[in-house]
């Protein structure tokens, strides 16, 4: 199964794939439209410190103790992808209790957010990955 | 192979979700008191709020039985395990028999003996759907409402209903509120927030006597109320696997792989005891995600799977009013306490592990410690400091980083 | 600044409709050109700090930033213009020597432009080059006169070591110091899937890089850095270099704040020292002294190796190759004025050397006449930018060409001619990490494979109208050449009839 991997190496920390995911999830059809004098909250975040930087996601666990956690059944894996039905959320953040790697965020909208690779919007693959300017994020099966 | 489950909440559908991991093609049978589609419990707040509706606390879609290919009976009630004919005996049905028998029975609300109580016409407990229904039905804007006991439970249930009713009452025992998730700090904390959205606390206080729409205090205080909403506790529903003559201390004892001392009989959920890792002492550990993963457990155990449960501990992800809290483990150790704004957060460290931690306000990425709590990470090997500052993965070694994101084996 | 003579060239120009204040401008400018204003939520740019290189531009993600040249102007003359002026102001300020980077910028002519390519027509067939096969192999090397015989009968190999080039393009010359480590990988992963060579420069070899060593040419230069026996031993040929297109007659100096960690160790110089390579070797005052290190190298090497000898394109070219060419070098590489350079004194890259084109046809033309061009293979370098200029080059008499400037440009270099500042942006022409970061060789060495794979392309298809269809039957076929727009002294130096003829 394809999956993001991310190499701090080559992680310029330029945030682009922060703002292209922000992009995908708007739902509009123009960058400027869907970003200008917004605060974004996007679902990929990039930790820095000392000029290390890397991009962080959902890592599509195998094993999701997200969606074993999920007191409402709206986290769910399907092939391998892990997504939140928004509609069922009732915002407790046991998924964010639960997650690992802390992939999950409160969304503007009162539910949880998480990265579902782009399948659920129109990007058709994810928005970060085609946006990174250095491959330091890919999408790829290994 | 013929699995018969008793329950149908979180632990049931755990194990019926653990048992198709390894067979596809077992008999499962699914048995419950409750006559309704699989929901989760602790939405029953929310459904009050009005953040959710029945159709949408559906913890599995409605065609789960069907594509799982389980039998639910539902609406009624077990009575008794027979352990030499391996079946379980039903009332007004005939018995069903079992290879493999999970009990997730649950808990009650207990309902301490209280002077007067049987007085009250307008009483009730807060644990089911058909709980939430009932008190539902029996308020109105109002209502003078009286909730005994500030736990989780009656606390979810005072925000539930603050804005359906005229005035709510909290009364309890301890002097602090949540005292089993937080600490005083914390508690002081969440409870001016819960003051500030028009809720009143009396603490270290009891109720001596009821008179019909008068409770009277220990302390000598009055309460006048309309509604009564008992809170005070749950007890497990161990009674099954008691009189079958399986251990049971104050819930059902599991091992590791959720199999009670009887032969081919498992138990999951918050019937049961299980080792907190953050104590190494066996309790209950009334959790929904733990609930699930002991059925899971117990689903592919049962099916001749492998999988341990050994990684319980308690954990809390609960807001009031939008005041988030995220609490996991046990404190009893060396505590670092970072407070900013609106924000409390303290970690418990003891021997280079971190075995508990209270986040209130700002919960963001908190599972980065859970991780901590149940990997038993050394604290040595990664940058404390800098994780204590807020969770972050930039703690970790540059070659973890490379396994848990950059795919590294 | 009570008086500020020198006004930007060039301005920055943000579409604040456009702009979300994303900062990725802010973040990827070494030059610290923009910033954010958390009270407006506005971003400023300062241009007078702005290099012209373009990375913010190409990072926008909303195409709100665009650089555009100043319009403010000095009153027009066309003598004094304005870089004239503005240089006098610059020294008077500082009193130093103008430096520069990258090639001439100047608009002198370019005779690749001047020269039209040849195609089939009814006398003889074209080639679809997707049809038929087209051989764009090259061996570099000095060519055996006679075959030779031994007492039975067979044949003796007496071919010298020759390289073996799936295509006629190399990568020229670029120390490790004066570009990236990224840089470097990039080249030389793209010259091994290429099936071609990548030049190490005056800076010694990486260690990380010996794996690369079939498709290495290390060189030899006035400084020695790195010189050493595994070194020599690494490459498949080696290069001595005398001189470079962009710099003629003077030596490099890479400042000693640049000789860090690997640079020093590759260099095998102290951290911090200066690395001045002089302007001569000063072992090499003369044709025989030149013979004299060619001769060791390869006595060195065991005669293993082609010796390479590279010069810049200077007035007496043809004579000075035909000395390299008997002074025992196998390849002899001519590197015209418009070639690039990591530093250079600005007045020396503006004005010293000839154009590669003219120094080619000379060069050839005299090996030709003295009955030696077999003695050695000609790679030309010097602004080769495009398959075109490829093909014209062959035409010439060219063997194979060296391409630098345009392998820097796959990699994202916009010749904003500032790599003396080592602030480069793209990551090409630095030595920071932060910045180095930025070129991963994953894309570098594909962009640079891509590249070449595309020239090879176009070179079959001109190859393939000409009906011509191996590099070999193009070499020195100057008859698939016509002038446009030259007199008849630059048609005669580059051997070729005007069009029409």
């Amino acid at each position: 199964m394809k999956r993001i991997y991310v190499n701090e190496k080559w992680c310029l920390g330029c945030h682009l794939c922060e703002y292209y995911c922000a992009f995908a999830n708007s739902g509009k059809n123009d960058m400027v439209k869907a970003l200008k004098n917004i605060t974004i909250n996007p679902r990929i975040r990039i930790e820095e410190h000392n000029n290390v930087s890397f991009a962080v996601s959902c890592r599509h666990c195998e094993e999701p103790l997200c969606v074993k956690s999920c007191i409402t059944g709206a986290l769910t894996i399907k092939d391998g992808v892990i997504s939140v039905n928004s509609d069922k959320c009732v915002g407790c953040y046991t998924c964010i209790l639960s997650c690992p790697y802390g992939c999950i965020s409160p969304s503007d909208q009162g539910a949880i957010q998480k990265c579902e690779l782009c399948v659920k919007n129109a990007g058709g693959s994810p928005a970060c990955v085609k946006g990174c300017p250095n491959k330091a994020i890919e999408w790829v099966e290994r | 192979m013929n699995y018969v489950i008793i329950g149908n909440s979180a632990a049931a559908i755990g194990c019926v979700e653990g048992i198709r991991q390894v067979d596809k093609k077992g008999k499962i049978t699914i048995i419950s008191d409750e006559p309704h589609h699989t929901y989760s419990r602790p939405l029953i707040s929310y459904l009050l709020l009005g953040k959710t509706d029945e159709e949408r606390m559906k913890y599995r879609s409605d065609s789960f039985y069907e594509d799982k290919n389980v039998t639910a009976m539902l609406g009624v009630t077990v009575t008794k395990i027979d352990t030499d004919k391996r079946c379980v005996e039903l009332e007004g049905e005939k018995p069903v028999k079992y290879d493999r028998l999970l009990v997730a029975t649950g808990s009650r609300a207990f309902i301490p003996p209280m002077e007067g109580l049987d007085t009250v016409d307008k009483k009730f407990t807060f644990m089911k759907l058909d709980d939430a229904k009932a008190l539902e039905d029996a308020i109105n804007e109002n209502s003078r409402v009286l909730i005994i006991g500030a736990g989780l439970i009656g606390l979810k249930c005072a925000e539930g209903i603050n804005d359906r009713v005229q005035s709510i009452e909290v009364v309890d025992l301890a002097d602090r509120i949540l005292p089993s998730i937080l600490d005083e700090t914390g508690s002081a904390m969440v409870q001016k927030h819960i003051e500030d959205n028009g809720i009143k606390f009396t603490l270290s206080d009891s109720v001596a006597q009821f008179d019909k729409n008068t409770a009277t205090l220990k302390s000598g205080k009055v309460i006048e109320f309309d509604v009564l909403v008992i809170a005070v506790g749950v007890r497990p529903n161990t009674q099954l696997v008691a009189q079958a003559g399986g251990a049971v201390n104050r819930g059902i004892v599991t091992d590791d792989r959720c199999r009670t001392t009887l032969k081919n009989i498992y138990s999951a959920g918050d019937c049961t005891e299980s080792l907190d890792i953050t104590t190494g002492q066996e309790r209950i550990l009334a959790l929904l995600p733990n609930a699930y993963m002991q059925g899971e457990t117990a689903g592919i155990d049962m099916a001749g799977g492998q999988k341990l449960y050994d990684k319980a501990m308690p954990m809390n992800a609960i807001g009031f009013f939008g005041l988030h809290i995220i609490t996991a483990g046990s404190y009893n150790g060396e505590a670092a306490v970072i407070q900013s704004g609106n924000s409390y957060k303290k970690l418990v460290t003891a021997d280079d592990t971190l075995i508990g931690y209270i986040m209130i306000g700002d919960v963001a990425r908190a599972g980065i410690y859970t991780a901590l709590i149940r990997e038993k990470k050394p604290l040595s090997s990664i940058d404390f400091d800098l994780i204590k500052e807020k969770p972050q993965l930039m703690a970790f070694s540059k070659r973890e980083r490379a396994k848990t994101l950059g795919g590294l084996r | 600044m009570p008086i500020d003579f020198l006004y930007p060239e060039y301005e920055v120009i943000r579409d604040n409709t456009r702009c979300i204040t994303c900062r990725v401008c802010e973040r990827q400018c070494a030059n610290e050109v923009h910033h954010y204003d958390k009270e407006l939520n506005m971003m400023f740019s300062d241009e007078s700090k702005c290099v012209v290189c373009h990375r913010c531009v190409s990072l926008c993600p909303t195409r709100a930033l665009k650089i555009v040249k100043t319009d403010n102007t000095f009153k027009e003359n066309a003598n004094w213009t304005g870089d004239a002026i503005t240089e006098v102001y610059r020294q008077a300020g500082t009193g130093g020597v103008l430096l520069s980077s990258m090639g001439n910028p100047k608009p002198y002519p370019i005779y690749w432009d001047k020269m039209l390519i040849n195609a089939s027509q009814v006398t003889n067939p074209s080639i679809d080059p997707l049809r038929e096969p087209m051989e764009t192999r090259t061996f570099l090397g000095k060519k055996p006169t006679k075959v030779e015989y031994d007492q039975k009968g067979g044949i003796i190999n007496n071919l010298t070591p020759q390289l073996d080039l799936k295509v006629p393009i190399m990568f020229s010359a670029m120390s490790y110091g004066s570009i990236s480590y990224n840089a470097h990988e990039s080249l030389a992963r793209a010259a091994k899937e290429l099936g071609t060579f990548y030049n190490t420069g005056e800076g010694g070899l990486h260690k990380d890089f010996y794996k690369y060593g079939k498709n290495t040419i290390v060189q030899v230069a006035s400084g020695r850095f790195g010189v050493y026996k595994d070194y020599l031993e690494q490459g498949s040929a080696i290069e001595i270099k005398i001189g470079q297109g962009a710099k003629p007659g003077i030596g490099g100096h890479l400042p000693g704040a640049k000789i860090v960690g690997d640079i020093s160790k590759t260099r095998m110089i102290p951290e911090g020292s200066d690395a001045i390579s002089p302007a001569p070797h000063h072992d090499i005052y003369s044709i025989e002294d030149l013979r004299q290190l060619v001769y060791s190298l390869k006595e060195a090497t065991n005669y293993k190796k082609p010796v390479i000898v590279k010069i810049a394109a200077v007035h007496n070219v043809a004579a000075i190759a035909s000395g390299i060419a008997r002074g025992g070098a196998d390849i002899i590489a001519i590197d015209g004025y418009r070639g690039g350079t990591g530093a250079a004194p600005t007045r020396i890259r503006d004005n010293v050397g000839i154009p590669i084109e003219l120094a080619l046809a000379s060069v050839d033309q005299r090996l030709r006449d003295e009955g030696i061009r077999g003695n050695v293979s000609v790679v030309v370098g010097g602004s080769v930018r495009n398959s075109a200029d490829i093909v014209k080059a062959i035409a010439l008499g060219a063997d194979a060409v060296y391409i630098g400037t345009s392998a820097l440009l796959a990699l994202g270099c916009h010749q904003c001619r500032s790599c003396q500042t080592g602030r480069c942006n793209w990551g090409i022409a630095t030595q920071r990490p932060e910045l180095v970061r930025r070129l991963n060789p994953n894309i570098g060495y594909e962009r640079l494979v891509n590249l070449v794979h595309a020239w090879e392309h176009e070179i079959k298809e001109m190859m393939g109208g000409m009906g011509i269809n191996s590099i070999e039957a193009l070499r020195g076929n100057r008859l698939m050449l016509r002038g446009i727009g030259l007199n008849e002294k630059e048609l005669s130096i580059l051997g070729i009839k005007h069009a029409g003829e």
